[in-house]
Parts: C-alpha cells; sequence; structure tokens
C-alpha cells in the first residue's frame, strides 16, 4: 500500500503523457498521416542513437531550467508563467558580456552565465514587485513582461549587439566565454550540468534551508506561514528572482552552451517557446527539482524526435507543444485519477 | 462600485487627447487613433464582458488567449468555405462557445485547478495554431486570405467603425442589464458567492456555470475571428499577441462589472491602437523604433492594473470547485 502511494506521482504524470499522446495521435490521424509512422518516427529521432539520445539532452537542459521557474513558482504559490521574458533576458545579459567584453578564459564563462542569471531575476523582479506590493496577480503581469521583453530583447539585439555585415544573429560569444562541447557528433554541452547543478541546488535550497522551508510553507499554507511569521512578500520576491535565475540560465544556455551559432538570432528564434515549454515539465515532474530532471528528458525527446517526425512523415512538429498543452490540461483534472482509481479498485 | 464606471471612459478620453497633442508637439502628422482604437478595443471588450459574467458565476477563464489564438485560425477557415465573413465570425463564435463549454465542464465536473487548465489550454493553442497553419493552407506562420471576406465597416461621423464593435457595446449593455435586472443575474451573483445557497434552493450550481463558460466562450470566440477578419485581414501564428490577458486586465479592472470592462477595453484599445496606428503611419513610423511603439499596450495595461487595483472584491468562491458536503 505505501508502495502503491510513493508510486502514484508516477503513474499520474505516465497517464497525463500517455493521454497528451493519444490525443496528439488523433490530431495526426485527424490531418491525414499515420499515427503510428509518425511515432515510430518520434521514439527512432529521439533515442535511435547515440547522437540522438545526446540530442536529446541538449534538447532537454533548457526545458529543466524552465520548469524550475514554474516549480518554484508553484511550490511557493504563485503561478510563475513569466520564463519566457525571463529567458530572452537572460539570452541577450549573457550575450553582452561573452559577446563584447574580453575576460580572461574561465572567468569570462562564468561572468557570462552569471550575467544572464541576474538579467532573469532582474526582469523577474518586476512581476514580483507588483505582486508583492500591489497585489497584480502574476498571470497578468508575467504575459505582459513577457511580450514587453521580447521587443526589448529585440531591440538590444538589433541596436547593440549585431555583427556587422549579419543582420539575423548577434555577435557570437567569444572562444573563451563557451561551454566545451561534450561530443561533437551533437550540440550537447556542459551546460547540462550546470543546469543539473541548478536543479540540485534548488533542491538542497528548498528541502534543506529555513528559507526555503519558509517558502514552501507559504505555498501549501499561506495562513499558517503568515501565522508563523513569515512575511508573504519574501517569499514572492525570493521565488520570483530564483525563477528567474533559471530561466535566464536558461536562456544562456542556447547562446553559450549551445553550437553551432554561439548567438542569439534577431528573431530571438532560438530562445523562444523553451519557456512555456517548462510548464508542462514542471507539471509532469510534480513541481519537484529531480522530478524536473527525469520529465525535461522526456520533453526534450519529444523536441528532438519531433523533427524526425516532420521530416520522414511530415507532420508539423509544431504539434510536439499542443501535445505539451494537452498533458498540462490532464494534469489539472484532480478527479480524473480519482475516477480512474475508482474504476479500477472496483 | 458602480459608481466609478465613469473612470475608464475619462481616462480613454484623456488619453485620447494626450496622445494627439504628443504627436502634434512631436511635429508629427495626426493618426487614426479612435478608428484604430475602437478596432482593438472590440475583441478585448468582448472577451472581457464574456469573462465578467463568468468570474461572477465563480468560474475562472485564463484561456481568453487560446481561445483567441483558436478562432481566429477556425474564423477564416470558416469564412472560405462560407465565402463571407459573417460565417467566419459565427464559426469562431461557435468554436469559442464549444472551447469555453469545455473548460467550464472541466472546471465544473472535473473539479480542474481552472488556472493550470487554461494555462494548459494556452500552452496547446501556441502549438495547435501553427500546425492548422501549416496543415490547413500549407504554409507556415502566416495565410493572408482575399480581401472580401473582411467584414465590411460602416461609415460614421467618427470614422468607419465596425458593426461588430456596435455589437459588442449592445452586449455589453445586455450583459449590465441581465446581471443586475433579472432573475438569471441574480442567479450567476448568487451562484458565485453562495453556492451551498443556491443548491439548497434547488437550482443547478453545474448549469448555471457551465451557462456562463459557454457564454464568455462564445463572446470570446467572436472576438477571436474579429481579430483576422474584422481588423488585421490576414492570419498570423501569434495574431493575438497577449490581447486574451489584456482582457484579463480589463475584467481585473473593472471588477467585474461589465459597462466598466467596456470602458477598461476602450482604454487598453485605444493604447493599442495608438500602437498599431503609430507604427503603420507615414512620417511617423519611421521616427519612432518600432520595438518600443510595441511595447505600449503591455506597459500601459501593467501601469494601469498596478494603480488600479487594490479593493476590489470578487465573488468568495471565485476559481474555486463546488462541492456538496
Amino acid at each position: 500500500m505505501r508502495a502503491a502511494r510513493a508510486l502514484r506521482p508516477l503513474v499520474e504524470s505516465l497517464a497525463a503523457v500517455s493521454l497528451g499522446l493519444a490525443a496528439g495521435g488523433v490530431l495526426i490521424w485527424a490531418f491525414g498521416h499515420s499515427p503510428l509512422a509518425a511515432y515510430r518516427a518520434l521514439v527512432v529521432g529521439a533515442f535511435g542513437s547515440r547522437e540522438d539520445l545526446l540530442e536529446t539532452l541538449a534538447f532537454s537542459t533548457p526545458l529543466l531550467l524552465t520548469a524550475l521557474t514554474f516549480a518554484v513558482g508553484v511550490r511557493a504559490g504563485l503561478f510563475n508563467i513569466g520564463a519566457e521574458g525571463q529567458v530572452y533576458l537572460g539570452a541577450v545579459g549573457a550575450t553582452f558580456v561573452a559577446g563584447l567584453l574580453p575576460l580572461p578564459p574561465g572567468v569570462h564563462l562564468l561572468a557570462a552565465t552569471l550575467a544572464g542569471m541576474t538579467a532573469g531575476a532582474l526582469w523577474a523582479l518586476v512581476p514580483a514587485v507588483l505582486k508583492a506590493w500591489r497585489g497584480v496577480h502574476e498571470v497578468i503581469s508575467t504575459i505582459m513582461c513577457n511580450w514587453i521583453a521580447l521587443h526589448l530583447s529585440m531591440y538590444l539585439a538589433i541596436h547593440f549587439l549585431a555583427e556587422p555585415g549579419r543582420a539575423e544573429r548577434t555577435l557570437p560569444a567569444l572562444p573563451t566565454a563557451r561551454y566545451p562541447v561534450l561530443s561533437e557528433e551533437s550540440t550537447l554541452t556542459a551546460v547540462l550540468f550546470v543546469a543539473v547543478g541548478f536543479a540540485l541546488g534548488v533542491y538542497a535550497y528548498l528541502w534543506g534551508t529555513r528559507t526555503g522551508y519558509e517558502l514552501r510553507l507559504a505555498g501549501e499554507n499561506p495562513d499558517a506561514a503568515r501565522y508563523a511569521g513569515i512575511r508573504p512578500e519574501r517569499v514572492v520576491v525570493l521565488s520570483f528572482v530564483l525563477g528567474g535565475m533559471a530561466a535566464g540560465l536558461a536562456g544562456t544556455s542556447q547562446v553559450i552552451g549551445r553550437p553551432p551559432a554561439w548567438s542569439l538570432y534577431a528573431t530571438l528564434g532560438n530562445v523562444t517557446t523553451i519557456g512555456f515549454d517548462g510548464i508542462g515539465v514542471a507539471l509532469v515532474g510534480r513541481n519537484h527539482p529531480l522530478g524536473a530532471v527525469l520529465a525535461a528528458v522526456l520533453f526534450g525527446a519529444l523536441s528532438q524526435g519531433g523533427r524526425l517526425m516532420e521530416y520522414e512523415v511530415g507532420v508539423p512538429s509544431e504539434l510536439v507543444r499542443a501535445l505539451n498543452g494537452i498533458v498540462v490540461f490532464a494534469m489539472a483534472v484532480p478527479e480524473l485519477w480519482s475516477l480512474v482509481r475508482r474504476r479500477l479498485s472496483r | 462600485m458602480r459608481g466609478r464606471t465613469w473612470l475608464p471612459w475619462v481616462a480613454g478620453g484623456a488619453l485620447v487627447v494626450a496622445a494627439g497633442r504628443l504627436l502634434e508637439w512631436a511635429g508629427l502628422p495626426p493618426v487614426p487613433l479612435l478608428e484604430t482604437g475602437l478596432l482593438a478595443m472590440t475583441p478585448l471588450a468582448l472577451a472581457a464582458v464574456g469573462e465578467c459574467l463568468n468570474e461572477k458565476a465563480g468560474l475562472v477563464n485564463i484561456g481568453l488567449e487560446a481561445i483567441f489564438l483558436l478562432t481566429a485560425t477556425v474564423g477564416v477557415w470558416f469564412a472560405e468555405l462560407g465565402r463571407s465573413g459573417y460565417v467566419g465570425l459565427l464559426g469562431g463564435a461557435m468554436a469559442g462557445g464549444v472551447l469555453g463549454l469545455g473548460l467550464g465542464a472541466v472546471s465544473v465536473y472535473g473539479r480542474a485547478d481552472q488556472i493550470i487548465a487554461g494555462i494548459g489550454l494556452n500552452v496547446f493553442a501556441l502549438g495547435f495554431v501553427p500546425f492548422l497553419l501549416i496543415s490547413l493552407w500549407a504554409f507556415p506562420g502566416i495565410h493572408v486570405f482575399p480581401n472580401e471576406l473582411t467584414v465590411p465597416r460602416l461609415r460614421t461621423p467618427i470614422g468607419q467603425v465596425s458593426p461588430v464593435t456596435l455589437g459588442t457595446v449592445g452586449a455589453a449593455v445586455l450583459a449590465h442589464l441581465v446581471l443586475h435586472r433579472t432573475v438569471l443575474g441574480f442567479r450567476i451573483r448568487a451562484v458565485g458567492e453562495r453556492p451551498e445557497a443556491v443548491d439548497v434552493a434547488g437550482l443547478r450550481v453545474d448549469r448555471l456555470r457551465l451557462l456562463t463558460a459557454t457564454v464568455g466562450g462564445i463572446l470570446a470566440g467572436l472576438g477571436g475571428a474579429f481579430l483576422p477578419l474584422g481588423w488585421f485581414g490576414a492570419l498570423v501564428k501569434e495574431i493575438s499577441a497577449g490581447r486574451g490577458f489584456i482582457a484579463l486586465a480589463c475584467v481585473v479592472f473593472a471588477g467585474l462589472e461589465p459597462l466598466v470592462a467596456l470602458g477598461a477595453a476602450l482604454l487598453f484599445g485605444l493604447a493599442d491602437g495608438f500602437a498599431s496606428a503609430v507604427a503603420v503611419t507615414p512620417g511617423v513610423k519611421e521616427r519612432v523604433p518600432f520595438s518600443f511603439v510595441a511595447m505600449i499596450p503591455y506597459a500601459v495595461t501593467l501601469a494601469v492594473v498596478a494603480v488600479v487595483i487594490g479593493r476590489r472584491r470578487f465573488p468568495s468562491t471565485v476559481g474555486r470547485p463546488y462541492a456538496r458536503e
């Protein structure tokens, strides 16, 4: 019985993902493709070879980080859907230091990474302050901030970071500010370890420190937290800043941790949708840093495999994001699970 | 609350005058501010009025953005099938109703976390709309439909106005009257505040909430179809551009009063219209960086919500599913 209870979150997550895959299959079929062929290509594309597996991990890296953004928010009782904009500004911040500022090796990589994380955290402060002191609902403020961040980042990329003669992207990161490529056959770099390290750090912080405990208490039981003297403003700011750092790092990872461009596209094309994709990853990972690691591999596989699905079967890879939405939707419905359980126990 | 109905109207008027003066002062030619502002107001107001009813009854739909995106696409598809912009509007409204009903059912019977479900719908639309664009029209990201499918505008003393805009004002007034002058409106308000009392009185909590969720979806769907068919004349994959969330800001601003929401939509619509007009008016667009113009609607929304918010009172059960004890 206890084992069953411990497995329940895993079963629920897998059920939601299965539901998403099933619904995606119906969509694939409805638009005239074979779901079996499409999903076969997806699996082969994601896990078929060593290169594919490494590429899957390269896609997982930023998703893990934006999942942490959402997860930390939920743990504090907030719906931070602003990772998207924090990713953009993180990427811009990292590009400034990596592309323009010549620094010695080692220091440069560290400085660029910290610049990206700081930019993400600063951008997250806007909805944090509005929430903490004006009571503005974070769902509205984070989306407004995402759109402002989009235009601000494109402006900064075009006017301050453009590479002369190449309008489509910014200055590439100087070689001293690039994460080492782990294997020549994929775009996976050592930034993966930084991302996993950050996840472990978040875990240690939330479950191992006093302020981390306060954050979780405020999310689980706001009244008890207030009674215990925990200031809600502090929790809001803390969770947004932590989430912003994670999202900023996600943006950073796509600039100084992802060949071959080593730069930010002027359209922000190589960092868009990462923020929203992380929400599903967080929920499937049960808003737990370690769960997010596993879920990120799953969703990274969908992103990587989706490319072969599009190439071989002709199903637009955007389907993967639709599928992600269905999974989020399914995770929102607790009655679905109790319904299933009642059926099974009868 | 109802005494403050004038606030957004006065603010909107002041904004028009101020924006006009600003352009004059900068030596720039005037832009068709009010015309574009009314176009931009329309989808915001439709979605906001519907969401006022929905939240009065105790549900929250933060998937308005997704409904805009999906019904804009479905609307254009219907318009091309029926060879008429009006068929497209109808198709969008129907699709919106289905989405609203679906989300309502999941909230009422599935007792879903309504915020998460709404986020899920939004993420779904972010992927499904580009997927649909490629699947239906074999071209990524954008679809330009024949010009004759756009809904024609009426000539009025204040410029060209879409008939949908007039319908929107009518819908807001109607929603206000239903909410405050009818038994149904009384029940809607009661089911948001005291669902258990409504239940004990022998009325169906679930049906009342499904009704407002569906009506909200229909209105948002009409607004979504209006974006390409009544305003832009083309469909792009991010056509709603955050407007679903600006509509939510209108609802918050209005404290769930449909008429105030209409005023708020005009205020935000003018900001949106101002940005759109500046971005396309020759002689102006060359001198103002587009990026900053494009930020205006979002920055205004953020600023207004931050200033106006505060002591807004929402129904006691908003966002929480009802279960019999």
